[in-house]
């Protein structure tokens, strides 16, 4: 018994050490495309496929952005109105207002799916929305699309780079002065809920804190402020609380970079920050010692993020048969994975953007300071039904249901420029899909037996739930799309 | 001067009147089993500047910049009264079918919204965690009939919330219509798989199958519903009550109610959107005879902090009072008045009826289930109904 199961062990590590040196082939070439992107083409999986692991691991890590390709929207660098200003407005003025902002905040969404879809780096992408989800930021109370745009800027930044330089920024970052309030703390009274926040859902997970330590952290983050103006962090002295506090046992003068530095000295920040990736990267449960391992990777490279994902992205359980396909899309997954893919070029994004938030995933604005949920959640009856409404609008087929299809769009939204809110948003989603064009007529012809493998392999990264029968590439890409398997990655 | 107009009714004898006409509609339509009509205040609602202590002395020295004036207060009795946004609840009020149930809380309080929402959700002590809603565990325990169009329906993008969990046929869709024109790209496909998030999606399939056969198109209603995404998850809810099939819990939300700073205006609109929703719901139910057995009750993660911050907000605290209204509540305040002398370290308020006793009440007044089986430890139901449904 024990001999056997030496023996297993031998063939085993064997078998893994095989892998590590052998080229990728399709399946794990996509895997780790998928996982690591949002989709790939059927050459972007051939190319990866004849590098081993670590090649592939390491061409990854290597290339790698810091900012994005695609220009930013022209409004990014105006001047914000005061927030003080807003309140004064009259109220013909705080319509017009409204509707700059939400004009805006739709472009800030299409010009960050845009860039999703087009990036030479969506390791990058991916994780500046990890980030994003991490420290999640809702325009909803933020407002000024400049200020989403410039903590954008900020986790893009960092988002491959260092924790540590990303939580000491963020703190700084005045989306998040504004978000959870600290903006407006001083030494009278403090304002607790950044300085909870940041140890609950920023750093140590709940349960490694006392209150008595949110109160103490909410007195060194006093005074940490925005000038009105120019909406950018400033110091103000006098409303600091420079008095003794006591943060996790350590004592002093502590201000906030000091508390921030106390966080980042305790394990349970890496092992917080570790389980999120495996979330992230391999499945919904997480093995608690493989988590720990990559903590200690995470705390010797001094919260450098590239050694963390190094380390992810080879370990076995990446790459295990039994995590393929477990993690469920989240809508960004889904449109921008099925739009590259199937190399979809639209001209506007910003259909793309509404779809993604109808899904509920609104890029900008996740529902709560935890952000997305994520997992089962993202599928309800609601959501799953708009998923597959997605789909069957993408692949509907040839030119001239296309054209039908626009035409009807046009019918059903007559007073477009008046609406607001909610159904503004449906009249762009309506006006704007009949310009995603996918290329149908070069899927109609048959489909070998052979073709029909590689077709469900880019499509799926396990089999179809309900086997497609034999049948024209279109045909059959419609039945793949529609599988509850191309909800999964 | 509420309880004099409240005399003056009985005494014209409007308000039987008023209770026997739906009971009388009921009788001529399908036996409707009981619905209840969970209503989410997200973010934490700040439970003093809604049922407000108003002849408390120190509720003005607490709140110097946010205390409602006196005489703003819609006065239920000498020292109680709800916020002036609030107003168009009055009505159930006098009709004696609106409860207010105050210092609902739990033990050993958690501050974080989603720590504590949880807890509301699950039913969960403090220290307990546990992975389904308490409707979804009430339900495992004693199934809702196949019959139904659905167990519960989640009106909006919220969660599942307390109908999360295995076992339980759920539902989430924005209105009928909608669900119906989406149905039919569901289907019902295989059933084994060791992957848990397929499953999940093949369940949900299922569900949406099995639902869509029942759900039928809108109907439309005399009662008007207010615009605003609220209002037309009320309007949904009054759709769902009208199905013949049946519904046995819909769960609506509003919010956020997460007011750190500039509180007074956010809280009042948020509050009149409350108000006037369930106005209308009640108008719609009392149209179609359902509203003798609909139970409406409001839940939130948390109150706010007794005295107001700096940022004229107030931060997260504790227990807060609650409403349930339905045409078989026996009106009046139940718990006890916020004790603003004696908040805890925090300076948060001491809850005075457990969460647990509270969603006791709404099951055993429901489907007459036990909460035992449910919360593991027997939490006595509330005595806030004129009679069983």
């Amino acid at each position: 018994m024990r001999a056997s199961s030496f023996f297993a062990f031998v063939l085993l590590s064997a078998a893994a050490s095989l892998a590590q040196a052998q080229a990728l082939g399709y399946a794990d070439a996509r895997h780790l495309l998928a996982r690591t992107g949002f989709g790939a083409t059927d050459a972007e999986v051939r190319d990866a496929a004849r590098l081993t692991r670590e090649q592939a691991v390491d061409r990854l890590l290597e290339g790698t952005r810091r900012t994005a390709v695609s220009p930013p929207p022209a409004f990014v660098d105006d001047a914000v109105v005061p927030y003080r200003k807003v309140r004064e407005m009259s109220a013909e003025e705080r319509m017009a207002f409204r509707r700059t902002l939400f004009d805006q905040g739709l472009e800030l969404r299409a010009w960050w799916i845009g860039e999703m879809a087009a990036t030479p780096s969506p390791l990058t992408e991916r994780m500046t929305l990890f980030w994003h989800n991490h420290f999640a930021t809702s325009q909803q109370k933020v407002r000024f699309s400049q200020l989403m745009y410039r903590q954008n800027a900020l986790l893009r930044r960092e988002a491959l780079g260092n924790f540590a330089t990303l939580l000491h920024g963020i703190a700084r970052d005045p989306a998040m002065l504004v978000w959870l309030d600290n903006a407006r703390s001083r030494r009278e009274a403090p304002n607790e809920n950044f300085a909870r926040e940041v140890m609950e859902l920023f750093t140590l997970g709940e349960g490694h804190y006392g209150e008595r330590d949110v109160k103490e952290a909410a007195r060194a983050f006093t005074g940490w402020s925005l000038e009105p103006a120019s909406a950018t962090f400033t110091y103000r002295r006098a409303w600091h609380d420079d008095g003794e506090k006591v943060v996790l046992g350590t004592e002093g003068n502590l201000d906030g970079d000091a508390v921030l530095d106390v966080l980042l000295a305790r394990p349970e920040t890496a092992r917080f920050i570790a389980r999120k990736l495996w979330l992230e990267f391999v499945s919904p449960t997480p093995d608690a010692r493989e988590v720990e391992r990559w903590a200690q990777v995470f705390r010797a490279a001094h919260y450098e993020v590239k050694p963390l994902l190094r380390a992810v992205l080879l370990s076995p359980a990446f790459w295990a048969r039994e995590n393929r396909g477990t993690l469920t899309r989240s809508p960004v997954d889904l449109v921008v994975g099925t739009l590259h893919t199937f190399s979809i070029h639209p001209a506007d994004f910003r259909p793309a953007a509404v779809t993604v938030a109808l899904l509920g995933q609104n890029l900008f604005s996740p529902p709560n300071v935890k952000g997305w949920a994520g997992g089962d959640a993202w599928i309800d009856s609601a959501t799953l039904l708009g998923r597959r409404q997605f789909a069957e609008r993408v692949f509907r087929g040839s030119g001239e249901s296309m054209m039908k299809a626009r035409a009807e769009a046009g019918d059903a939204a007559p007073s477009a420029s008046k609406a607001e809110g909610p159904a503004r948003y449906r009249n762009i989603l309506q006006r704007g899909f009949g310009a995603y064009a996918f290329d149908a007529a070069s899927w109609q012809g048959p489909l070998d037996e052979r073709e029909a493998r590689n077709l469900d392999a880019l499509v799926l990264p396990v089999p179809p739930v309900a086997a497609p029968a034999a049948a024209s590439g279109i045909e059959r890409l419609q039945a793949l799309v529609a599988d509850p398997a191309y909800q999964l990655r | 001067m509420s309880a004099d107009r409240r005399a003056f009714l009985r005494a014209a004898g409007l308000a039987p009147l008023a209770a026997a006409w739906p009971a009388v509609a009921r009788a001529a339509a399908s036996p409707a089993s009981s619905m209840l009509v969970l209503v989410e205040l997200k973010g934490g609602n700040d439970g003093l500047n809604t049922v407000i202590p108003f002849a408390d002395p120190q509720y003005a020295a607490l709140r110097p910049r946010l205390a409602v004036a006196r005489e703003q207060v819609v006065q239920l009795d000498e020292r109680t009264g709800l916020h002036p946004a609030l107003a168009p609840l009055k009505a159930v009020w006098d009709a004696r079918e609106l409860a207010i149930v105050q210092g609902v809380g739990y033990p050993q309080p958690n501050l974080s919204h989603f720590r504590s929402i949880e807890i509301w959700d699950t039913g969960s002590r403090s220290d307990e965690y546990l992975e389904s809603g308490w409707i979804a565990r009430a339900f495992a325990r004693a199934p809702r009939p196949a019959s139904l169009a659905a167990d519960g329906v989640v009106i909006g993008n919220a969660g599942m919330g307390p109908l999360a969990g295995r076992g339980v046929r759920a539902l989430s869709l924005a209105t009928p219509e909608q669900f119906l024109r989406n149905a039919r790209l569901a289907r019902e496909e295989g059933e084994g798989t060791s992957n848990p998030s397929l499953a999940h999606i093949l369940q949900v399939e299922r569900d949406i199958v099995a639902s869509a056969r029942r759900i039928i198109p809108s109907r439309t209603f005399v009662q008007a519903f207010p615009p605003g995404p609220f209002g037309a998850a009320v309007n949904t809810t009054a759709q769902l009550a009208a199905n013949p099939s049946g519904v046995a819990v819909v769960h609506v939300s509003l919010g956020s109610f997460d007011t750190h700073a500039n509180q007074p205006g956010t809280h009042a609109a948020l509050l009149r959107q409350l108000g006037e929703g369930l106005i209308a719901l009640r108008g719609a139910l009392q149209e179609i005879g359902r509203w003798d057995s609909t139970v409406i009750a409001t839940y939130s993660e948390f109150g706010r902090r007794a005295r107001e911050n700096l940022s004229n907000g107030t931060d997260h605290g504790t227990a807060s009072p609650h409403f349930v209204l339905g045409g078989a509540v026996r009106g009046g305040l139940y718990g006890a008045q916020p004790e603003l002398d004696r908040l805890d370290g925090n300076g948060n308020l001491a809850y005075a009826v457990d969460l647990r006793a509270y969603y006791a009440t709404l099951l055993k007044q429901c489907w007459g289930i036990a909460p035992g089986n449910v919360f593991g430890a027997e939490h006595r139901p509330l005595p806030l109904f004129e009679k069983s449904i």
